[in-house]
């Protein structure tokens, strides 16, 4: 991703320079263009204006709150399944394994409105948990928790696909030295495993982060979209674009947009460390080389 | 600290790892587990030291049953074939590490450490990753590491494997003189007989899951107990002839063969090592001749390839059949002259056969 390609031809051949120019042109319309109109919006009447659509209105400044409170949640929930249904995959081999693997990735397959409707028919007043719920006095659906577990569903498969290959990659042997060494279970995970699999889970956080802060189809469903209540940054965004308030709309989605921009620098940076690690792997496997002068040394 | 294994069987699913496998090893014994891969003998290590559980049988230490205790407790120094060091940590942490999961005071952690860095002789190297060291110094490490827990056992998985032909003698006789001097009881895995028979007191030789032969190198060199071992060990001249009356026929040559006084002939699996037969130029004329020791087989030379002290002699039996090698020390080699195509007769000097067992294919 970050190594260029050492042997590549320069694009100056006519068939390079044509695919260089649709490349640009495509990026720039779809891409940047896009991207820096949120921002020209958001400041079109100075900072001072985009900063009072974010402070001084309370719904908004609620959404910013939810959103906030929301997808961390549901990225540490995403966190800790992640870590144990790869270390489960990666580490045992069990009946319905694959089948599990695939099932991780449903999320991605689903509409995320379908995947809002099925969580107000599971957890809805008259869904099938409904009563049950009620009588237990919690709100899911129309509420933040359901605001959480739509977030969750969304994101389920960006942490655990990440780590799967990584804690495959790296076997499970580390982990038995640590065990033969006296290590228990929470020792090896803090001292072996998760420095082993940290950039990989740093990079899968940061991917369910920005979904989760963009999320908006399956929550817009869940939400029920009570404003100061129930509507987080997407939600808010359309809500004042609906309103015609343009202006207001775009210093929300100028954040969300920020936000975005933050991740990729993140993402970029991460992938970087993830690259080095792999090449070490590589190294440690290799039988290095032998032709350092301490090896010699071994006479009594 | 001694070790027996007792009745251990193990499987992974339809695959038959282990079956009813018992060994003794006694205290102080540096024993090698040698075997082709998928014999069992990395899985009855792994045993040994609690990372697998044996489907039935038992592990005992110094006649304590310790099969039910966790790897954790077992105190078994553990020597991964491809070392698996802790990639994060530095050298010093990576030997640090199971005096760090116990809690070990800091200035008790460093003596030790800097005690065992000098032992294998990495004295200046502790700050380093194990991707910065050669494949010879993170075997080192990896051995650090083990002893750091003052184990009372050493098992270490197949340690010279990924290590080049120099440094892997080097470091096998470094182990052996390290054994030697602390005398911990030892067992390793081997694929490779000339580590197995340089370095062990003992060899097991492992094959499907069970144990083909026990004995000194020597005795398991010179009196292999199964066709299977005098396979593995390799460098044989195997004949499909047949034995009765007391005798084994080597392409028609009889050999003394007492173990099968019957007169009825029996197929068997004849066979001769390569250093076991005498050559010598034909007498002129040809034809059968009488040896000392018995019948000869005359032959012609095909080829000569000299290894380093020994020359091979390539040979095909007159009346024809298959080829075979003759063994001689180079000077004795150069001094007889022979050239290809050149009439000899073979002499065997020793026989082995093993009768045909319906159970063991090849």
């Amino acid at each position: 991703m970050t190594s260029k390609p050492r042997d590549a031809a320069t694009a100056t051949s006519p068939l390079g320079l044509l695919l260089l120019a649709g490349a640009v042109a495509t990026v720039g319309l779809l891409i940047v263009a896009p991207l820096a109109s949120v921002f020209v919006d958001a400041f079109s009447n100075g900072p001072r204006a985009w900063w009072e659509a974010l402070a001084h209105d309370p719904d908004t400044r609620h959404a910013i709150w939810l959103s906030l409170t929301v997808a961390p949640l549901a990225v540490l929930i995403n966190t800790i399944f992640g870590v144990a249904a790869a270390w489960l995959v990666a580490r045992f081999r069990f009946p319905g394994r694959s089948l599990l693997v695939s099932l991780f990735d449903v999320p991605f397959s689903v509409s995320p409105v379908v995947a809002g409707l099925a969580l107000v028919l599971i957890f809805g007043r008259q869904g099938l948990l409904g009563p049950t719920l009620a009588w237990l006095a919690v709100k899911v659906i129309f509420a933040w928790p359901g605001l959480v577990l739509a977030t969750t569903f969304v994101t389920l498969p960006l942490v655990v696909r990440e780590l799967i290959p990584v804690m495959e990659a790296i076997g499970p042997e580390e982990e038995m030295a640590a065990v033969s060494l006296g290590a228990n279970g929470w020792q090896v995970f803090w001292r072996v495993t998760l420095p082993n699999i940290r950039w990989a889970l740093l990079h899968g956080v940061v991917l369910a982060n920005a979904r989760a802060m963009g999320e908006f189809g399956a929550v817009y469903v869940v939400s029920g979209h009570i404003a100061g209540a129930t509507d987080t940054m997407p939600l808010r965004v359309e809500k004042l674009f609906q309103e015609y308030r343009t202006p207001a709309s775009m210093a929300v989605a100028s954040v969300l947009a920020a936000l975005a921009l933050l991740t990729l620098v993140a993402k970029v940076f991460i992938e970087r460390q993830l690259e080095t690690e792999s090449k070490e792997l590589e190294a440690a496997r290799a039988p290095g080389a032998d032709t350092d002068p301490t090896t010699g040394g071994l006479g009594p | 600290m001694s070790i027996r294994v007792d009745g251990v069987s193990k499987s992974f699913g339809a695959f038959k790892a282990l079956d009813n496998v018992s060994l003794d090893v006694p205290q102080g014994t540096l024993l090698a587990l040698l075997g082709p891969s998928g014999s069992g003998k990395t899985t009855l290590l792994r045993i040994i030291a609690g990372l697998e559980w044996p489907d039935q049988g038992r592990i005992e230490e110094d006649g304590t049953d310790i099969t039910d205790r966790h790897a954790r407790q077992r105190e078994v120094g553990f020597v991964f074939q491809h070392y698996a060091l802790f990639r994060h940590m530095s050298v010093f942490e990576n030997i640090a590490f199971g005096m760090r999961v116990r809690k070990a005071p800091q200035a008790e952690v460093k003596a030790r450490v800097d005690e065992l860095l000098h032992l294998v002789r990495l004295d200046n190297l502790g700050s380093r990753k194990p991707a910065q060291l050669s494949g010879g110094q993170r075997q080192r490490v990896a051995l650090a590491r083990a002893l750091a827990i003052r184990p009372r056992i050493l098992l270490l998985d197949e340690p010279f494997g990924a290590l080049d032909a120099k440094v892997r003698v080097e470091l096998r006789q470094w182990l052996r003189r390290l054994h030697d001097e602390i005398g911990m009881t030892t067992v390793f895995v081997t694929h490779d007989q000339e580590e197995a028979f340089e370095l062990a007191d003992d060899v097991v030789v492992m094959n499907e899951g069970h144990v083909e032969q026990r004995g000194k190198p020597d005795e398991v060199f010179d009196k292999p107990a199964t066709p299977f071992v005098m396979d593995f060990l390799g460098n044989v001249n195997v004949y499909h002839g047949r034995v009765e009356n007391g005798l084994a026929f080597w392409h028609g040559v009889p050999i003394d063969y007492p173990d099968y006084p019957h007169a009825q002939a029996r197929a068997a699996r004849v066979y001769l090592r390569p250093h076991e037969l005498d050559i010598a130029r034909a007498p002129a004329g040809g034809g059968p001749s009488a040896g000392p020791e018995g019948t000869s087989l005359p032959a012609t030379v095909l080829r000569q390839t000299r290894t380093g002290p020994i020359t091979r002699i390539t040979c095909q039996p007159s009346q024809g059949g298959s080829e075979f090698h003759v063994d001689l020390p180079s000077a004795a080699a150069r001094e007889l002259g022979l050239q290809p195509g050149e009439a000899v007769s073979i002499t065997p000097r020793h026989v082995r056969v093993f009768l045909p067992d319906p159970e063991y294919v090849i």
